[in-house]
């Protein structure tokens, strides 16, 4: 009887103590439907990035993390559904991954105190942190990414492009809509032509857009594609024979599946970037030991250190070091997604915390803060090898221009306080 | 010559090129219909079935390895082979015919004498089903594809330096043309001639089209409407192969794929969903039109990007006068 009421007892107080929760970071993919080979190495790369920390370092700050996935198939209704699902794990920060999605959720964010990071897309003025509370597009945005192209040519044609003729291939969308406002003020103010080509959705027939390129000339040529668009706008390029080193695109364009289809013919094609590409850094050593070789990946374990998949490391270190920041400041291991925003609101990453994680020169250094939430939107540019079928940064990351995009960040941010009655808090 | 109407002719060109892509896909749709009255919603998905199974196969892909290696841990993926363009092709066309047979054996021969909405409904299911057994069977990531004869004799890419030479030299501007529609131009007119061939001088073909004509006077005369619908659907998961790879080799093989399917479309409204010839002057139309408006309207005066709804305007218009389409079958109904 005796041993019977021990045992009772001792189960009720294992019961009774408290246990520890996960940080849950959920993981808000497209592994299915026509965006899937996007979709695929990012998600890897964020799972295992967690996966590592939990391996190795037993989690952030001694609690475990777990990644929640939700399929989205890059489908904004049910971007939105998993939103819904997910917040009620108590999820630290979402990374939606589309733009659509991340239009429909900014309301719901600020009501269930959830940050969203949308890292590199979403809507562009939410840099300003006094508008946009919950939303943080560090450490770049669009607009960072069309002062990039332009601040790249500028480099290469010894600071002056005037004269100079430049397309943009755009996705005929909001997301591909999103660059031309501030590529029309960098045109006046460095005295280019700037010609823009739609193309509609999904972008599989692009006939008269470069029919179009091979009469105007061009003398470079940006893009803003996404998806069977980018593929076949570099084939096409090839078809023409526009020289490829003279092609741009956007980091959504920047990837291996979009030049490998075309083989050799897409040597030489540029895309800006926010990170580095390769698998040269000493993280990418134990996610292979800790994650790929323990049978722990995510997925085949096949994408390590392609663009995407580095995308995805990328995205969830930046949230691992913010929640570090964030129990540092509370003095809690158990963290909410309201802490997690205060932290991310206060991040600062610099090329020492890059390199203590394994990670070296593998991103800008920034800071937000409350007016800024998308940090120093600082660019660099990447080319691709056909032959050695790799990506190599040829340019460091360099900094956008403010001048001409911090005034465009104001008058879109306050036109959105303005229509939702929004103070703006800084 | 003026370079605006040199353009022009480049535009017109290329309009009539991107047509036969456009047609080799309504292709597919027109042989299902005709025979079977079944709308083909799955055609989109079937070129992506089967561009992604001749890439599989002709990469010595294991099919179904992700799913294999998720259940039994094991780490294959790859034969260690790789398998010429031809053979690949010819197994592929295999797989489409067990595909064409599992399809009738266990979808539509359920649905024998049900209303053609139910037809329609069961291919959109087929359509969701195929893609998921495409994704499981070979993975999601973009393949590269490339159909070769023999060593370095692939399907070509690029300006054909001929065509650009010559009307440079006569015209003073280079027409521009790439390799591949000039291969896509002829296959189409192979294939069309060879369906013709087929249909009117095989016994198969007779069948076909006695089918086609009238179900149960076909089947009173010993046609077996089993078959000829296995047949049927093959022919139509060939012509979904020979679109697959066309389009495929323009943008690699991927999941959006199957969204040519949409560019079909305007094509059967336009020429009909019952007449071959029709798919193809429908194609013509279609991609000359709404190159030409792009060209002309479109991207000087509505900022361009208005192929995709050119091409339906351009369909519903012509079904204002010809509801039936440019070749379709007049429906006389008595009440």
């Amino acid at each position: 009887m005796k041993m019977k009421l021990a045992t009772w007892a001792t189960a009720a107080m294992m019961a009774a103590s408290p246990v520890m929760a996960d940080l849950v970071f959920p993981s808000m993919s497209y592994r299915t439907g026509p965006f899937a080979a996007g979709g695929i190495p990012f998600a890897d790369g964020y799972a295992d990035y967690f996966t590592l920390l939990n391996e190795r370092d037993g989690g952030i700050g001694g609690v475990k993390v777990s990644v929640p996935e939700c399929e989205t198939a890059y489908n904004t209704e049910k971007g939105v559904e998993c939103y819904e699902s997910l917040k009620s794990q108590n999820p630290l920060v979402l990374q939606p991954l589309s733009t659509g999605i991340t239009y429909q959720i900014i309301p719901k964010s600020i009501v269930d105190d959830i940050p969203v990071h949308t890292m590199g897309y979403g809507r562009t003025s939410a840099k300003n942190g006094g508008v946009f509370s919950h939303i943080f597009n560090y450490p770049a945005n669009y607009w960072d990414g069309a002062s990039g192209v332009v601040n790249y040519l500028l480099e290469i044609n010894n600071g002056d492009i005037s004269g100079k003729k430049i397309a943009l291939v755009y996705h005929n969308s909001a997301y591909g809509k999103e660059p031309i406002r501030t590529l029309e003020a960098l045109a006046e103010k460095h005295g280019f032509e700037l010609v823009t080509l739609a193309v509609d959705h999904p972008g599989q027939e692009q006939k008269s857009q470069w029919l179009q390129i091979r009469r105007e000339r061009p003398d470079y040529v940006t893009m803003w594609g996404w998806g069977i668009m980018n593929q076949v706008a570099i084939q096409e390029a090839a078809n023409i024979r526009f020289p490829m080193e003279n092609f741009i695109g956007v980091w959504w364009a920047g990837a291996q599946h979009d030049v490998l289809p075309a083989g050799e013919a897409a040597d030489g094609y540029k895309a800006i970037t926010f990170h580095a590409v390769g698998d040269d850094y000493p993280v990418f050593d134990d996610i292979q030991k800790y994650v790929v070789d323990a049978g722990k990946a995510a997925g085949a374990g096949d994408q390590v250190g392609t663009v995407l998949y580095n995308r995805g490391v990328y995205a969830a270190m930046l949230a691992a070091e913010a929640a570090k920041d964030a129990q540092a400041a509370t003095g809690n291991a158990e963290i909410t997604g309201g802490d997690m925003r205060d932290a991310m609101e206060k991040l600062t990453i610099t090329e020492e915390r890059m390199a203590a994680l394994g990670m070296p020169n593998f991103g800008p250094e920034f800071s937000v803060s409350c007016e800024n939430h998308g940090g120093n939107g600082l660019v660099g540019v990447a080319q691709w090898d056909a032959s050695a079928q790799e990506w190599n940064l040829i340019s460091d990351f360099k900094q956008s221009d403010q001048d001409v995009i911090t005034p465009l960040i104001a008058e879109d941010s306050a036109a959105f306080a303005a229509e939702n009655n929004i103070e703006p808090r800084c | 010559m003026p370079e605006q109407l040199a353009f022009t002719i480049e535009v017109f060109l290329n309009g009539l090129m991107a047509g036969v892509l456009y047609a080799l896909v309504a292709l597919g749709f027109v042989l299902i219909y005709k025979a079977s009255g079944i709308f083909n919603y799955a055609q989109g998905v079937m070129a992506l079935f089967a561009a992604m199974t001749l890439v599989g196969i002709q990469n010595g892909q294991v099919p179904f390895s992700h799913l294999i290696n998720a259940i039994f841990g094991t780490e294959i993926h790859h034969f260690g082979w790789h398998v010429h363009s031809v053979l690949a092709i010819a197994f592929t066309v295999v797989v489409m015919i067990i595909l064409a047979w599992a399809v009738q054996r266990f979808v539509f021969r359920h649905l024998v004498g049900q209303e053609p909405i139910i037809l329609f409904m069961a291919t959109i299911g087929l359509a969701y089903f195929l893609e998921g057994v495409a994704d499981l069977m070979w993975g999601s990531e973009i393949k590269a594809l490339d159909v070769c004869m023999s060593e370095g004799n692939c399907l070509p890419q690029g300006m054909n330096g001929w065509i650009d030479q010559t009307t440079f030299d006569v015209f003073g501007y280079g027409f521009f043309i790439d390799n591949l529609d000039i291969v896509a131009s002829i296959v189409a007119a192979l294939l069309v001639a060879g369906l013709v061939m087929f249909a009117q001088y095989t016994k198969q073909g007779r069948a076909m089209r006695a089918v086609a004509d009238d179900h149960q006077a076909a089947l009173s005369v010993g046609v077996s409407l089993n078959f000829i619908w296995i047949l049927v659907w093959s022919l139509a998961g060939f012509v979904a192969l020979v679109a697959g790879i066309m389009w495929g080799a323009k943008s690699g093989v991927q999941f959006s794929l199957s969204l040519i399917a949409l560019k079909a479309l305007p094509v059967l409204m336009l020429g009909g969903f019952t007449s071959i010839p029709g798919a193809i002057v429908g194609g013509l139309i279609i991609g000359v039109g709404e190159k030409l408006f792009e060209f002309l309207i479109g991207a000087p005066f509505l900022g361009g990007a208005t192929e995709n709804w050119f091409a339906y305007m351009l369909a519903l218009l012509f079904l204002v006068f010809r509801p039936q389409g440019l070749f379709g079958e007049k429906i006389i109904e008595r009440v």
